[in-house]
């Protein structure tokens, strides 16, 4: 009886150290995932802010150009803050990650840093205000070789220009 | 690949000894290099210190015929036999080789020579022999200035090659590429040049600005290559004797990916404006910029074909990187590659009867060639990274870099040149003095 006592303890001891072992692994698996989404770098590790609730930078898939709905709202932060400070320019400066060939890593940073440079303009921030520089895989933030860090590397930078 | 050993093993079993003088057959993978010695250049004492007080060398034959030695062995080629079995003398072995001595050893040809020094000047004459038919196949001399000595080496080594497979060599040219040192996050990078075989490696830039992707001009000792010269990247055009340079054309953007025709009379390049790519080329004589694609894709990475009469280049517009050939002057353009992942780098073989390109597919970089209609697609290597394939002058060589993958604190990067050869054989490192990438090959110097 007693024997059966310890025995119905200890399994129940063993339940919940399974069940808090579950659920450290499903929170390592959450931060991991809550700073990618579908390949789009989510978190704010890396990113610097031209002011307050400005951040500098916005993220891409891997081979895409296109604007996520996070991206679109920095970039109208970015808007509205260029808009108040009419003096300063901008240089948008496109990035690749290192998976892919360096020439074609060029023009793929530089137009990355175009869609952003679009979307500002469709903002009204005047053309003459932004200019576009690619640094295809040459400048990336992070060293790492595995997708986080290249997510992060797959960005455009908003950098004062004056 | 295990498919292609098997055929070559069968070739292999079955060689074909038509040929009274030996002969290297050097369009399939060379499992057997032919054993062959290269005696020291034999050098009397009065000249043997001329040159030593000149170029510091003790024995300026023994050191060309190292030259010779090592070119002929990294060619994957020839097994050159160790000195030390050596039983003749290098001055009487140049006047009359006792063939059964070279024979003994297995040697199948020999090479043997003689320097002196006239006039000031380097005087070098060298002998090919094939043992096995005790015959000479070659003899040349040549007089040229001291310093000229590793050069010496070299053109040996080509005629040499030449002599035995029956194709131009590759050994006396010279490798630009970008030398790299710093952290994968702020990485420096300079132009550097060097002899094929690593030597008289020297620095053309300083390192204060980014520079990338350098080609050489195959008529000339010219270079095209990019810079971020005052943050702004451009196509320069740099002589790399007089060290002048010069930017390519009057772009408003980014201009990059630069290579020569094959006349050297033109640049062709991408221009980056508003997000799309497109190829355009500039005439070096008369400056004249002409647009050869118009397309809202990516397009890049052109080459000539040695004819000067195509371009294979590099595309997205088909959604993802594809390689394309199109005529010189932008019409006809057709897709080339339909393998599984995506190309780029196309660069057209100096034979012009192949491409030679960069392949990701599922995570793995691969180079590879395959025709200049896309047909038989071959991949010779393949690594964590690797790209940029450049061809030697008589394209049996590619050239290339890899980059090695970081541990998760982002450390371990490297950045290397390696070269391998058209069979998929005879992979090999090419030693550098710093991190490298981006090498291109230059042409045969002496021509």
């Amino acid at each position: 009886m007693i024997l059966s006592k310890i025995f119905k303890n200890t399994l129940l001891i063993l339940a919940a150290c399974l069940v808090l072992t579950a659920c450290a692994t499903k929170k390592n698996v959450e931060t991991m995932s809550g700073q990618m989404q579908s390949d789009v770098y989510t978190g704010t590790d890396t990113v610097e802010y031209l002011a307050d609730g400005v951040p500098d930078r916005v993220f891409f898939a891997t081979n895409e150009t296109i604007l996520t709905t996070a991206s679109r709202e920095t970039l109208r932060a970015q808007a509205a803050w260029l808009r108040k400070n009419s003096s300063i320019n901008v240089v948008l400066e496109g990035h690749a990650d290192e998976r892919g060939t360096r020439e074609y890593n060029l023009a793929l940073g530089e137009r990355r840093a175009n869609s952003a440079k679009d979307y500002l303009m469709t903002y009204g921030i005047s053309s003459d205000r932004i200019s576009v520089l690619s640094y295809g895989k040459e400048r990336p933030v992070d060293a790492g070789s595995n997708p986080l860090a290249w997510s992060k590397n797959r960005r455009s930078v908003t950098v004062k220009a004056n | 690949m295990r498919k292609n050993f098997i055929i070559l093993f069968i070739l292999l079993i079955f060689p074909i000894k038509v040929f009274a003088l030996i002969e290297v057959d050097i369009t399939r993978g060379n499992l057997n290099p032919l054993p062959l010695a290269v005696s020291p250049l034999s050098i009397d004492d009065q000249s043997k210190q001329s040159f030593e007080k000149i170029l510091k060398k003790k024995n300026i034959g023994s050191e060309i015929s190292i030259i010779v030695e090592n070119n002929l062995r990294k060619s994957g080629l020839f097994n050159p036999l160790s000195k030390d079995a050596f039983l003749q003398a290098p001055d009487i072995a140049n006047l009359k080789p006792r063939f059964e001595d070279w024979n003994l050893i297995k040697a199948q040809a020999l090479i043997t020579g003689k320097v002196t020094f006239v006039d000031e000047k380097l005087r070098v004459e060298f002998r090919l022999w094939d043992v096995l038919a005790a015959k000479e196949m070659m003899a040349l001399a040549f007089t040229t200035v001291p310093n000229n000595w590793r050069r010496v080496g070299h053109i040996i080594s080509d005629k040499v090659y030449e002599r035995l497979t029956g194709e131009r060599g590759y050994f006396d040219t010279r490798i630009i590429y970008v030398a790299e040192k710093g952290p994968k996050t702020q990485r420096v990078k300079k132009l550097a040049i060097m002899d094929q075989d690593g030597a008289n490696n020297k620095f053309l830039t300083l390192g204060n600005e980014l520079v990338l992707t350098p080609r050489f001009n195959p008529t000339s000792q010219m270079v095209t290559y990019l810079s971020y010269f005052k943050n702004l990247p451009r196509v320069y055009l740099l002589d790399i004797e007089t060290g002048t340079q010069e930017v390519v054309g009057d772009f408003p953007g980014m201009t990059f990916a630069p290579r020569f025709s094959p006349d050297g009379k033109k640049i062709i390049m991408s221009f980056a404006k508003d997000g799309k790519s497109d190829i355009y080329t500039m005439n070096l004589e008369n400056r004249l910029v002409e647009r050869i694609t118009n397309h809202p894709s990516i397009d890049t990475s052109p080459s000539y074909s040695p004819n000067g009469k195509f371009i294979a280049f590099n595309s997205d517009r088909s959604g993802y990187q594809q390689i394309y050939v199109m005529r010189s002057d932008g019409n006809d353009i057709k897709r080339i590659s339909f393998g599984n992942g995506i190309y780029g780098t196309p660069v057209w073989s100096p034979r012009g009867d192949l491409i030679a390109f960069t392949k990701l597919h599922k995570g793995k970089f691969y180079i590879g060639v395959m025709r200049t209609d896309g047909t038989g697609e071959r991949l010779l290597t393949e690594n964590y990274y690797q790209e940029a394939p450049s061809w030697s002058p008589n394209g049996r060589v590619l050239i290339f870099y890899r980059e090695t993958k970081t541990n998760s604190d982002g450390e371990g990067f490297s950045a290397k040149l390696w070269s391998i050869d058209l069979t998929g054989y005879n992979e090999r490192l090419v030693e550098t003095q710093t991190d490298a990438s981006d090498p291109s090959w230059s042409s045969l110097l002496s021509n």
